[in-house]
């Protein structure tokens, strides 16, 4: 890396330069329609109470039995993670006391989680990749929910979310800005959506972040660590840790220390609070849950998941690079979502990539933005859209037409080649209707005439001018051509 | 028909019998229990008794006989340990804080009975929580034996914790019952109450709906006044369930079946470590009779060892509470059960509700569980109990190349007084110092009651054997049963009318 580069990530104090330390831990809600040890639905935004079973609300004598396809879920987002699958894991009990706990205890993994070591690669701006370790990732139970703002002196408990399964994926202490760290769950939630094993929706709370920050001395030892938790968005993240970050340095240079501690985000302040110090921290009284034998799992089982997994975003990207001959760039950005990319390529489907590209972020993405909407809620098709590409290709329509002919499709829907036949759309190459037009304009304007033939510049004038006369539908490049040989100008290009 | 005045003593075979040869209804047998029932409260053998639900299990019972649809178990009264979560009938545990419980489900082991045509007659007493061996950790006051020392108006324990089945089992107020056995509660309770109990192979009955108290030793099984009709409910208690992860896919075989083959040729262990220091005379007399019978009867004697049975003890009493520290967090006041009144936080509700909820024994398993298992002590207390737990494992496992069955003292003494013991909770612990190594191993093992004591006391011998030869300790237990002719019977002093 440049030392320029190396600069930018560094943080100035007042005694010098500050190297941030960010580790990340990201809870993921496995999609999959039962909870994680109970057949009860996990349906997001049902009444309060109504998807809880015997077991989710913690029935005397009732039992966890595990869900096949949670952990399916987990060895997929492992796989997804380039991570190791433990083919022998072990459940624990995480001992505490809240109402929205209902057995008193968490059922999750602690020591023996199912996946082990993996790695995330991120690509950040201009270029620059960065190599994440994944330090674990391990499935265990959500909690219910408090509501303390229903009445006056209870609380109340909603129990729908209890038992729904989560990945607990945990990060090395890898990254070294909030851009990365941002740029890291951004991956991790792209890679989990690929795979289908979360939603990665972050307003739902499908998918949570807690960052640990600490800064040192560049290249010194680590220092000590705050854990921020729920920082529920991508500009939270970074938002927090620079206020962490300048927090720490703060108190260094200042002469005081770092105690280990938890911190909680407040987001309207956009600033970190202490929640809990590592004295005041609970003693989870982890140990095996006796009511779950270890989790073995078969290689043949593991083969038959990664045989199954789907093209991921850094694997899509070379072949785009590669296939397509787009930049690196564009090729990123398309990647990020699969329905993204997935729409993409039925779009570039034999036309030109670039304008492919242009197309689709200049057009296509244009308008959705301007509505809020994403690419899966895109009124007009990607074969609808590869249509009008062709059209212009095949020198049917001009370009300008064709971005009236997206209007049209996006609010009427209909076919391109049918709405470009029926309205009369059809591009003018007929030279004598353009000539035409040409000499209209001419007529009508004998000064600008003159004009044009000492400052050349002018012909683009002339171009607009004709184009209008033609309403649109002539040819630029024929009307450019012959408009140069009838004022006498040089044919450039 | 008219019911035989000996109808309360017949075991579950005889009534078996008697109801498929229509000679006695179901209705009439059930009537007579409800009766006795009834008769004998003094005992407090049953927190709650279901004498409609009974009329109603014996009347449908017997227009199945009539139509020839019998099931295994059609038209036996039976008692239910109040541990066993019973659909629409209250369910305590023996605590105050499921005081008013009443589970809207059935556990997977008391649906198997009723499914097999038993006969609900009521939720027997029991230590709170299944946490002691006297019956006298309840909410709903101590169980009295049906037994007294002889020419003595005395009162003794049943044992526990499965003290209520076995007081109803003794006292006739039953056919069978089922208990759960977690350090010994079946077959200590059964060997001081003069009756039959079992603990199968850990996994081979589910766990799904039975009050938890420490789940990887707790298992449910039979008390029943013969071995044979152990076997009998056995069979219908167990079996694979998907909804108890730890129960064991593996057929159950007819248990009845060579029940009577006896033990000729049968390697029979003797465990020289079980002879303890200070043990009574009698418990070791009637342990030589039980050798002297089995090798009458053909079998080998095997001297063997099982050198960590001494640690047995220390190492249940470091699993046990910690794990029922964590299976008791549930009952917290907020769903179900015991709330206490008038809080101003969510501490002192967790803190009150629990106190007012769980009696003194319970209170001293839940703290001795979470210390066991804080930061700090976790290494030196349940890591090591579980590295005991593995070394009595292989114990058993060495020895069983030696012998095909073990057999031991029940317990190391006849019943005691009530009030005796429970100022000591070390003495009390003690009395399940020959049981508990059966359930940190995971073992089956039966207790068969073989005499009575100086003071006129039952007293049994247990069986201990491989892993799901239910088979063999039952056929072991049998040939012991035989040779023992134990007919000794409590007389019904209880009895109000």
């Amino acid at each position: 890396m440049s030392e320029a580069a190396e600069r930018t990530r560094l943080m100035r104090g007042e005694s010098g330069d500050w190297e941030i330390v960010i580790g990340v831990e990201v809870h993921a809600q496995v999609l999959s329609h039962a909870k994680l040890f109970s057949g009860a639905s996990t349906l997001f935004g049902a009444e309060p109470n109504t998807q809880v079973s015997f077991v989710d609300a913690a029935m005397p004598g009732t039992l966890p039995v595990i869900n096949r396809f949670c952990v399916e879920q987990a060895i997929r987002t492992g796989l997804g993670l380039k991570a190791q699958i433990n083919r022998v894991s072990v459940f624990d009990r995480k001992n505490y006391f809240y109402p929205d706990l209902p057995a008193g205890y968490q059922i999750s993994q602690y020591k023996h989680p199912l996946v082990g070591e993996g790695e995330v690669l991120l690509d950040l701006p201009g270029g620059r990749m960065v190599r994440v370790g994944i330090e674990r990732l391990h499935l265990e139970q959500d909690a219910g929910k408090s509501l303390h703002d229903q009445h006056p002196d209870h609380s109340w408990v909603d129990l729908n979310r209890s038992g729904v399964a989560l990945m607990e994926i945990v990060s090395k202490p890898d990254m070294r800005s909030s851009e990365e760290a941002a740029a890291f769950v951004k991956k991790l939630r792209s890679i989990v959506r690929y795979l289908g094993t979360c939603d990665g929706n972050m307003e739902e709370g499908s998918l949570r972040a807690d960052v640990n920050v600490s800064v040192r001395r560049p290249g010194g030892l680590l220092g000590t660590r705050c854990e921020i938790k729920n920082v529920n968005s991508m500009r939270f993240i970074a938002q927090a840790i620079e206020y962490e970050a300048r927090r720490q340095i703060g108190v260094i240079e200042a002469g005081g220390t770092i105690h280990q501690e938890t911190r909680l985000f407040d987001a309207r302040a956009g600033e970190t609070r202490s929640m809990r110090s590592k004295e005041e921290a609970h003693d989870y009284r982890y140990f095996p849950d006796p009511d779950l034998l270890p989790l073995v799992i078969e290689q043949s089982w593991i083969d038959a998941i990664a045989a199954s997994l789907p093209e991921l975003p850094d694997d899509k990207k070379a072949r785009l690079i590669a296939e397509h001959g787009i930049s690196a760039y564009d090729a990123g950005v398309l990647v990020t979502e699969r329905e993204l990319a997935d729409y993409y390529e039925e779009l570039a489907r034999g036309v030109d990539s670039k304008s492919a590209v242009n197309w689709l972020n200049n057009e296509i993405l244009g308008r959705l933005n301007r509505a809020g909407q994403s690419i899966g809620e895109c009124p007009v098709s990607a074969r609808t859209n590869n249509d009008i590409l062709k059209l212009i290709a095949e020198g049917t329509i001009s370009g300008k037409i064709a971005k009236d002919l997206l209007d049209v499709v996006w609010s009427e829907g209909g076919d391109p080649r049918t709405i470009v036949a029926e309205r009369g759309l059809t591009q003018v190459t007929d030279t004598t209707a353009i000539e035409q037009a040409i000499e209209r304009v001419i007529a009508a304007n004998p000064e600008k005439t003159e004009e044009v033939k000492r400052k050349p510049r002018l012909a683009g004038w002339f171009v607009g001018q004709v184009m209008k006369e033609s309403g649109g539908k002539a040819n630029p490049q024929v009307v450019n051509a012959l408009l140069k040989q009838r004022l006498g100008l040089p044919a450039d290009g | 028909m008219t019911l035989p005045a000996s109808a309360l003593e017949f075991t579950l075979a005889d009534a078996r019998d008697a109801l498929r040869a229509k000679a006695i209804s179901a209705t009439e047998l059930t009537a007579a229990f409800t009766k006795a029932i009834a008769d004998a409260r003094p005992l407090n053998a049953f927190i709650t008794e279901t004498p409609e639900r009974a009329v109603e299990m014996a009347a449908q019972s017997d227009r199945r006989i009539a139509t020839g649809d019998a099931r295994a178990l059609e038209g036996i009264p039976l008692a239910i340990k109040d541990l066993f979560c019973t659909k629409d009938v209250r369910t305590t545990a023996g605590s105050r804080i499921l005081e008013n419980f009443v589970p809207p489900y059935e556990s997977t082991v008391t649906q198997n009975l009723w499914n097999a045509g038993a006969v609900l007659l009521g939720k027997t007493n029991m230590d709170e929580f299944a946490m002691g061996s006297s019956n006298e950790n309840c909410w709903f006051e101590p169980v009295t034996s049906p037994w007294r020392p002889r020419n003595s108006n005395r009162t003794v324990v049943p044992g526990g914790s499965s003290g209520g089945s076995a007081a109803a089992v003794a006292a006739n107020l039953c056919i069978g019952a089922t208990g759960t056995d977690t350090g010994g509660s079946i077959r200590q309770p059964a060997a001081l109450s003069g009756i039959v109990g079992m603990k199968p192979t850990y996994g081979r009955v589910s766990r799904w709906g039975i009050v938890a108290f420490a789940s990887s030793l707790d298992q449910a099984g039979p008390m029943a006044r013969t071995v044979r009709d152990a076997a009998i409910l056995l069979r219908a208690m167990a079996g694979f369930d998907p909804k108890d992860s730890t129960s064991v896919e593996r057929d159950v075989p007819d248990y009845e079946q060579g029940l009577e083959v006896g033990v000729a040729g049968v390697r029979i262990g003797v465990p020289r470590e079980y002879r303890l220091e200070g043990m009574s005379a009698e418990i070791d007399t009637l342990w030589s009779n039980g050798v002297a019978w089995m090798r009458d009867q053909g079998a080998e004697i095997v001297d063997i060892s099982l050198p960590h049975a001494k640690f047995a003890l220390p190492a249940y009493y470091i699993v046990a509470p910690a794990e029922a520290s964590s299976n008791l967090a549930r009952y917290d006041g907020v769903r179900y059960g015991r709330r206490a009144e008038n809080v101003s936080d969510i501490t002192e509700l967790y803190e009150r509700s629990r106190a007012e909820g769980f009696g003194a024994e319970v209170r001293r398993r839940v703290l001795i569980g979470t210390y066991v298992l804080s930061a700090g002590y976790y290494d030196a207390y349940y890591v090591r109990a579980q590295k005991i737990r593995t070394l009595i494992a292989r114990d058993f496992a060495q020895a069983f190349e030696r012998c095909d069955a073990v057999l031991t003292p029940a317990t190391p003494g006849p019943a005691f007084a009530i009030g005796e013991k429970t100022a000591d909770p070390i003495a009390m612990y003690l009395n399940d110092v020959f049981t508990v190594t059966a359930n940190l191993a995971g073992l089956p093992a039966i207790s068969v009651p073989v005499g009575l004591s100086t003071e006129g006391l039952p007293l049994g011998l247990q069986v201990i054997a491989k892993a799901f030869d239910e088979a063999g300790v039952l056929r072991v237990g049998r040939a012991i049963e035989r040779a023992a002719a134990f007919d000794a019977k409590p007389s019904a002093w209880w009895r109000l009318s």
